[in-house]
């Protein structure tokens, strides 16, 4: 009889920092202590807390090990599971406070997991994503029997309209809206299409939904395929995504199996079906038509709107097209009711968003927090703030597409129209957090860098505008650039953004944009002093010994790779700058702290 | 599928089996597992409570745990169940034959079987 259960992260980030390998060294140890038919492991998907992988929970206890080693197994498996003795010095139970901690510690009670709410995540974790069981025992496919037995496609329709539910995949388009402005559309054929080409760099929302709880991606399809009367759906995902294509794949496969997808579902005479296209990694092809066009088989660009895909999408044919976060959110509305929905958030967002935080902050992963909760929470309290004790300088939401928020204004409840308000947006939910020592200005460089290489070429402000602002910036940082070059380059900025064809155009400048607001006076003082305040663009950095301090111990200049230090023993040095190659080996051996940056 | 009646009924069946991670369990069993209690015979008292507390359907209101040493070795196997808001009972020397008892009086019917517990032991 099990008594125990063995929850192991295999989600992307654990299985990168070895989970697999865990995994299979608590089969065998398990096996050894004769615990086989007591303690049941299961793979899930992801807890959040990437930051700590491997992650691995042992219910019923609900005790979070963290960062575990394949040598660690033994010991759990021989105190913990044999002995009920906790290991203690395994345990993630940071509560925030500085009390001692004793025993156990519920992990709703860590700081990390107290303020979250989790719905679009609610089962990653929990249930073993490769088990369509599971799913079901956590009231999986409940929401798309209800839709089909109880309802009419109009009140499926009305209930997440009522919800407030806006796409989660950046733009906050009205859900409900856009189901019922296809619903009425006629055709012999119409598509749902999920959206699951998930490209700013640093989010991975909709990766560990679909590696966590891929059915209810499916159920949530069906019930939207329901509403506006479409039989067949795309799932659209980018092929950088084997664990979660390969456990889509198998929850359609157990769907069919069980007749939750396929003909007369629950008798209700409605017919569902659906496949996965995958993408091959082209950030344009997160953008609606040129996502579609690619389904299609043709090369991935983007096409004028309108029409919009409610009237002309996929094939041709009336589509709804949502985000994976999106539909995350749709089995937990018709089950738990518009009301319960609308009653987390603020008054235009409702419900909760997913965020990936990553950069430099401590406790990277990904946490689900209702609408408004404010970024400094978000960073402080959850996040754990900024290692090594530096200061928090900005977070960049929205990735390439997005601006950043600055200090100042870290107490900004976050929900759609306050980060629009700032001249930044919500994006799909990638939260990059910066600190002191990162430079505004090599920030926006690196985005733009991203936006000219995933250009699609199609119309010439995105192509041709984009490169030209790299070439600017570029100038910036290497202290060639002027201030009639700041003015140009914020011109530029809006010329592309209103001139461009698709999103990716119309976005791109946006961290350009919004550094510029914020952050102007690091511009110019790349542009005037010829100085970057936070000391990362090398050309205009220059290392120096300072004279005082300098012990002539000899040990920086038998570091420095290109010999650029002179000088006798127990003299000063000197650094020749131009042999410098601002490496900072000489920084990093100096044990009196006598060269400095600037 | 063809009907809601057999996804009732997977999820019925499944129900039992995940509940253990829910940690919602009104009642906590807690069996002691040290050296002196697997000793004692502490293992086939666990897996008696865990067995019948899912045959009778208790699993989302009773969870069944275990803990290291509590110090009274001479008394393993002992069993502690924790209730919010009530006095912990300890029932000490237990068998697997006690157990359905437990189950019984106790956690199904709120009652202590008090002659099982620590108080009426003899020193």
């Amino acid at each position: 009889m099990i008594r125990a259960h063995v929850l192991i992260c295999g989600g992307t980030g654990c299985t990168s920092s070895g989970s697999k390998t865990i995994q299979e060294v608590f089969a065998e140890k398990i096996e050894q202590f004769g615990l086989k038919d007591e303690v049941k492991l299961v793979q899930t998907g992801c807890f959040g807390l990437c930051e700590l992988g491997p992650v691995v929970i042992v219910h019923p206890d609900g005790t979070f090990y963290s960062r575990v080693e394949a040598t660690d197994v033994e010991e759990i498996v021989s105190e913990h599971l044999l002995k009920g003795r906790v290991v203690d010095r395994l345990v993630y139970a940071d509560t925030g406070s500085d009390a001692p901690v004793e025993g156990n510690v519920s992990l709703n009670d860590t700081v990390f997991y107290k303020t979250q709410n989790r719905v679009a995540l609610r089962n990653c974790g929990v249930i073993n994503p490769e088990s369509i069981d599971e799913y079901i025992a956590m009231d999986g496919y409940a929401a798309l029997g209800k839709a089909l037995t109880e309802m009419t496609p109009e009140e499926v329709i009305q209930e997440i309209t009522d919800s407030g539910l806006r796409g989660r995949g950046g733009g906050g388009f009205p859900t409900g809206r856009k189901w019922a402005l296809t619903a009425p559309n006629k055709a012999p054929q119409k598509y749902v299409v999920c959206n699951a080409d998930e490209g700013d760099p640093g989010a991975f929302m909709d990766r560990s939904v679909l590696e966590g709880d891929p059915h209810s991606i499916i159920e949530a399809m069906a019930i939207a395929g329901y509403a506006i009367g479409a039989t067949e759906g795309y799932v659209y995902v980018r092929a950088e995504y084997p664990i979660a294509v390969a456990r889509l794949q198998l929850a359609i496969e157990q769907a069919r199996e069980y007749g939750l997808l396929g003909k007369d579902i629950f008798g209700s005479g409605f017919d569902f079906d659906m496949h996965i296209r995958l993408g091959a990694g082209a950030f344009v092809c997160g953008e609606e038509t040129a996502l579609m066009t690619s389904i299609e088989g043709n090369r991935g660009e983007p096409r004028p709107r309108p029409p919009y895909p409610a009237v002309r999408g996929l094939y041709n044919s009336p589509t709804v097209e949502n985000n994976v976060e999106t539909f995350a959110n749709v089995p937990q509305i018709i089950l738990r009711g518009a009301e319960w929905f609308a009653s987390m958030g603020t008054e235009k967002s409702k419900g909760t968003k997913v965020f990936a935080l990553g950069g430099k902050i401590k406790h990277t992963g990904l946490v689900e927090i209702p609408m408004g909760t404010t970024l400094r929470e978000i960073i402080e309290d959850i996040g754990g703030g900024i290692p090594n004790g530096k200061k928090f300088k900005a977070a960049q939401t929205g990735g390439p597409s997005g601006g950043c928020i600055p200090a100042d204004l870290i107490d900004t409840p976050v929900d759609y129209d306050n980060l629009t308000a700032i001249g930044c947006m919500m994006g799909s939910g990638g939260l990059i957090v910066m600190d002191e020592d990162t430079c505004m200005v090599d920030m926006a460089k690196f985005f733009l860098e991203f936006t000219v290489d995933e250009s699609c070429g199609k119309c010439t402000p995105c192509r041709v505008g984009t490169k030209r602002l790299l070439e600017k910036l570029d100038k910036i940082t290497k202290g060639n650039g002027t201030l009639e070059d700041i003015d140009e380059l914020e011109q530029l900025c809006y010329y592309i953004k209103e001139n461009s064809l698709c999103g990716l155009g119309q976005t791109a400048p946006n961290p350009v944009l919004s550094t510029l607001k914020f952050f102007r006076d690091e511009y110019v003082a790349h542009v005037v002093d010829k100085k970057c305040p936070a000391g990362v663009c090398k050309d205009l950095l220059q290392y120096v010994i300072v004279e005082d301090l300098c012990k002539g111990c000899t040990k920086c200049a038998r570091n420095c790779p290109v010999n650029a230090i002179e000088g006798a023993v127990k003299q000063p040095h000197v650094i020749d700058q131009d042999k410098c190659i601002k490496c900072g080996a000489c920084v990093a051996n100096c044990n009196f702290k006598a060269i400095i940056k600037q | 599928m063809k009907s809601l009646a057999e996804l009732q009924a997977i999820r019925d069946k499944m129900q039992n089996k995940v509940a253990l991670r829910e940690g919602t369990g009104e009642k906590r069993v807690v069996v002691g597992m040290a050296t002196c209690g697997i000793a004692a015979g502490a293992r086939p008292v666990l897996g008696a409570f865990v067995e019948q507390v899912n045959e009778q359907g208790l699993a989302g209101t009773i969870t069944v745990t275990q803990t290291g040493c509590i110090g009274i070795c001479q008394y393993e196997p002992v069993v502690e169940v924790f209730e919010a808001g009530k006095e912990k009972v300890t029932y000490v020397k237990m068998t697997a034959d006690k157990v359905s008892r437990v189950v019984e009086e106790h956690l199904k019917g709120g009652k202590p079987v008090a002659e099982f517990t620590i108080g009426q032991q003899k020193a």
